[in-house]
């Protein structure tokens, strides 16, 4: 990890669209009037959904004039926390857990796809523009790992084949289902395959 | 009430009601190792220098963050804490590089201090150090950012003293890096303050870098004249350069802080300087000497009329100098003497009309401020910064009658016409209830609302309102008058002006109506007028705009270089000392009026300076002691008669970096300005 860059070029404006203005108004509900600025958070997360998945700092901006704190604040906010794309990411931003669970299930192998097929570093869109790459810490869904998250879906039970199948699929514009890649029903056990002996991933 | 007691090393210590352990233990005069905690901030608690070991809790506690309670156990020496406070050490210089050799921090860094103690010779990380890429905040501040052991200080003060919270800390652990909002300068006057506060390195002087070692250089303490708060000053000097100017601490006046102007004008004491003598010849000045100027000087006071001679002191002349000049003119039986650079109202009948009478330190207490037609953060840096504390502290209500812009705090605009004054003092607004309702109000006048035709309704009617409800009392005195000069309050003790029954104004007219025929400058640069045919003589440290216009050019000491008093808004009398020496042929100010005296009438009437400074003193009413504030005296009844003139209340902008002759020289300030005027845009500046 390191400190996360501000994109180098910015567009001028922001502004919440219609229908974020009204979720903002009603997120501003939750807190206190004098404590306005902690829905400094949800207002950058949905900052970030508008702006395809990044946040430029013309929406720091913004949100800094509306929730009327200091510039430098919601700069350090979302320079602080990892999940703030402070960058352009791909139309298909893929997260790939590498904390131990999933490292022990094999996420290295995916990390080094990811390399090999999508960007050699970390945070750089890929060859046609469709895809960026990202290590992130435990998504929380070490039952099925080794597991990627692709926006806003988690592909779990992943192996070499099927995390291939995935991000061709990706390139190629036409994702894949998200879910489990060994058919397993959420996170049912699975005895047959554990008998078999057989290893994942 | 019974006061809580603590142990601190086997000693049993009283202790007030919500001090921390760390206070305690300064009580007890145990000395606690300590980088984020400062007095004046907030505390942060994220150093964990300031560890201790308390009876009963297995871990070692941060005394700066812990408040002390009744029947604690402190100890602070024994080989637990040390253990301790080596392995924080040992983090701290984890990341921290090995430049002291070329560090300016060298010599006066905490870090370097506190390791001689708590450090280890070798290290123990043999990983690669941090890197981070220097920041840029402004023509003020150098960064250094590998340097910095995130101790926030800077950035607390930004937010809770200066109130311009640009500063932060962006990123997380390891990558946590100090900067200033997209790298702008930090739109302060007090900016340069994190400088003092940074425990180490990361933020030095940029104007002063690699000047010297704190060591090599000689130090004075003295008092600073860039504006009439009178902060008190440490100058460093190397030989005869001024090389920096440090805040002292003085609770009453400037805390620990200073404004940019005052540290940094300094380097104007060095630049434009007049050395020598000059005479204008064929419309050019040129070097002579001091007896061709004296006798040039003789030559025309002999050739006019004694009331064609006037005389004009600048914003930086000291008491004794002043007197001095006074007593030559009564050789030269002239009373045209004046020091104001504009038409402003001044009652100089009684003490309380020209002073700050709620004193600085008052501010705190106020529970309502009312300012009228001033901007306090460019006219008195350090007591914006007070009504600010206020402000952040107590949340003190503060209304204004013009519109000062920025202050850095918030405030209710109440108006901005002359009427909006009247309308208070006679009870027909609203506003009136909250006045009277307050306990300690304070109400200050600017010299912009002096200067108006009004002025002298606004002043001599809110006197007698403030006096008829009990504001103006030994306890409280409501009345603040705020000068903008070093020597406004002092010269007006010294009635050095002109101000003969109504016609407050008679050297102003004399002078617009050119029925002066010898102009005497000392040291004044700020008069505004045509120059007709009038002979001038300027005396002053610098080649401004007073010497552009002058026949006859003396040189003599700047603020650095001679003894005197100031007296500071309060009328507070503080003595500025003498650092260093004055340039080439320079003399201080009140032994070149001895050289013309002399000649003058063959008698030596000013020989001694410390007679001079005992007269200054007797001269000065309700004087108590040095550095002490002035007796409170009763205020007589006297009814002033008072038209009033409707009239919008426009506050005079400030050029802040270039108010008066030394900061105008300074290339220091000129950048400051310069950045002021147009900021650095980004790329997101909408």
């Amino acid at each position: 990890m390191t400190l996360k860059q501000v994109h180098s070029e910015q567009p001028k404006e922001f502004k919440f669209s219609n229908e974020n203005l009204d979720k903002a108004e009603e997120i501003l509900k939750r807190y206190p009037e004098k404590n306005r600025k902690s829905a400094v958070m949800p207002f950058l997360y949905l900052a970030q959904r508008q702006n395809n998945n990044w946040i430029p700092l013309a929406a720091m901006k913004y949100i800094a004039k509306y929730l009327s704190m200091p510039y430098i604040s919601v700069y350090e906010i979302a320079t602080f926390y990892t999940m703030y794309n402070l960058a352009p990411v791909g139309k298909y931003f893929v997260q790939v857990c590498t904390t131990s669970p999933c490292l022990i299930q094999g996420a290295d192998k995916i990390v080094k796809l990811c390399k090999e097929k999508i960007s050699p570093n970390e945070n750089k869109i890929s060859k046609n523009g469709n895809c960026s790459w990202v290590e992130v810490e435990c998504l929380g869904a070490c039952v099925s790992g080794p597991v990627i998250q692709i926006n806003d879906d988690y592909y779990e039970d992943l192996d070499e084949k099927n995390t291939i199948e995935i991000i061709d699929s990706l390139i190629k514009d036409k994702p894949l289902q998200p879910g489990s890649y060994r058919g397993r029903k959420s996170t049912a056990p699975e005895k047959k395959q554990l008998e078999n002996g057989k290893n994942h991933a | 009430m019974k006061m809580p007691k603590i142990i601190i090393n086997g000693r049993e210590i009283e202790f007030e009601k919500g001090m921390t352990v760390l206070q305690a233990c300064e009580l007890a005069h145990v000395e606690i190792p300590r980088f984020c905690y400062h007095e004046k901030l907030s505390i942060a608690g994220n150093c964990r220098m300031c560890l201790v070991e308390m009876e009963k809790s297995p871990k070692p506690i941060a005394s700066c963050a812990m408040p002390a309670a009744e029947g604690m156990n402190i100890k602070t020496n024994t080989p637990f804490v040390e253990k301790a406070r080596k392995g924080v050490m040992e983090f701290l210089l984890a990341n921290h590089p090995l430049d002291c050799p070329v560090c300016d921090q060298g010599g006066e860094c905490d870090l370097q201090d506190q390791s001689m103690f708590y450090g280890i010779d070798k290290s123990r990380f043999v990983e690669n150090k941090r890197q981070v890429k220097e920041k840029y905040m402004g023509p003020l501040i150098k960064t250094q950012m590998t340097r910095c052991i995130h101790c926030t200080r800077c950035v607390r003060f930004a937010t809770e003293v200066a109130g311009v919270p640009e500063i932060g800390a962006i990123g997380r652990g390891e990558n946590m890096e100090i900067t200033t909002y997209l790298e702008k300068a930090m739109e302060s006057e007090l900016s340069a303050n994190v400088i003092d506060l940074c425990p180490v390195g990361a933020l030095t002087s940029k104007p002063y870098a690699f000047e010297a070692r704190p060591w090599e250089l000689k130090k004075t303490e003295s008092i600073d004249v860039m504006d009439a708060v009178g902060s008190n000053i440490r100058v460093d000097t190397y030989n005869w350069e001024v090389k920096r100017i440090l805040p002292r601490l003085n609770n009453e006046i400037n805390e620990e802080w200073i404004s940019d102007k005052t540290r940094y004008s300094c380097d104007g004491i060095l630049k434009q300087r007049l050395d020598v003598p000059y005479i204008k010849k064929n419309n050019k000045l040129e070097k002579s000497s001091w007896d061709e100027a004296i006798d040039l000087i003789l030559n025309k006071i002999r050739s006019v009329q004694p009331n064609e001679i006037a005389g004009h002191i600048g914003d930086m002349v000291n008491l004794e100098n002043a007197l001095a000049f006074k007593k030559l003119f009564k050789v030269l039986n002239s009373s045209n003497i004046e020091f104001r650079e504009k038409k402003i109202y001044i009652n100089s009948t009684e003490k309380i009309n020209y002073i700050f009478n709620s004193s600085i330190r008052g501010i705190e207490d106020s529970d309502l401020i009312l300012l009228i037609g001033t901007n306090p953060r460019h006219e008195a840096t350090m007591v914006n910064a007070r009504i600010r504390k206020a402000f952040a502290q107590k949340k003190t209500p503060i209304f204004s009658i013009g519109n000062p812009g920025n202050l850095t705090y918030d405030y209710t605009i109440l108006g901005n016409k002359s009427e909006d004054i009247k309308k208070i003092l006679n009870k027909e607004v609203e506003f009136y209830k909250k006045l009277l309702s307050a306990k300690k109000p304070i109400i200050i006048i600017g010299e912009s609302a002096l200067g108006l035709k009004s002025g002298k309704y606004i002043f001599e009617e809110i006197k007698n309102f403030l006096k008829n409800n009990n504001f103006i009392t030994k306890d409280w005195n409501a009345l603040n008058f705020l000068p903008q000069n070093a020597s406004t309050v002092g010269l007006i003790d010294l009635k050095i002006l002109s101000e003969e029954n109504e016609k407050n104004y008679s050297f102003f007219e004399k002078l617009n109506n050119n029925e002066f025929k010898l102009l005497y400058l000392l040291g004044s640069d700020n008069l505004e007028f045509k120059k007709n045919d009038e002979f001038i003589i300027y005396q002053g440290s610098h080649g401004d705009r007073g010497a552009e216009i002058a026949d006859i050019v003396l040189p003599s000491a700047a603020y650095t270089e001679q003894n005197g008093l100031y007296e500071n808004l309060e009328g507070r009398v503080q003595e500025c000392k003498k650092a260093s020496y004055p340039i080439g042929e320079a003399l201080e100010d009140w032994k070149i009026f001895n050289l013309i005296i002399k000649k003058l009438i063959k008698t030596e009437n000013l020989s001694n300076f410390s007679l001079l400074r005992k007269e200054v003193l007797n001269s000065i009413p309700n004087f108590t002691k040095i550095n002490e504030l002035p007796l409170y005296k009763d205020s007589e009844n006297k009814k002033i008669t008072t038209n009033f003139l409707s009239e919008e209340i426009i506050i005079n902008e400030l050029d802040y970096f270039y108010t008066n002759s030394i900061s105008r020289a300074s290339k220091t300030m000129s950048e400051c300005r310069q950045i002021n005027q147009s900021p650095k845009k980004t790329g997101t500046d909408n």
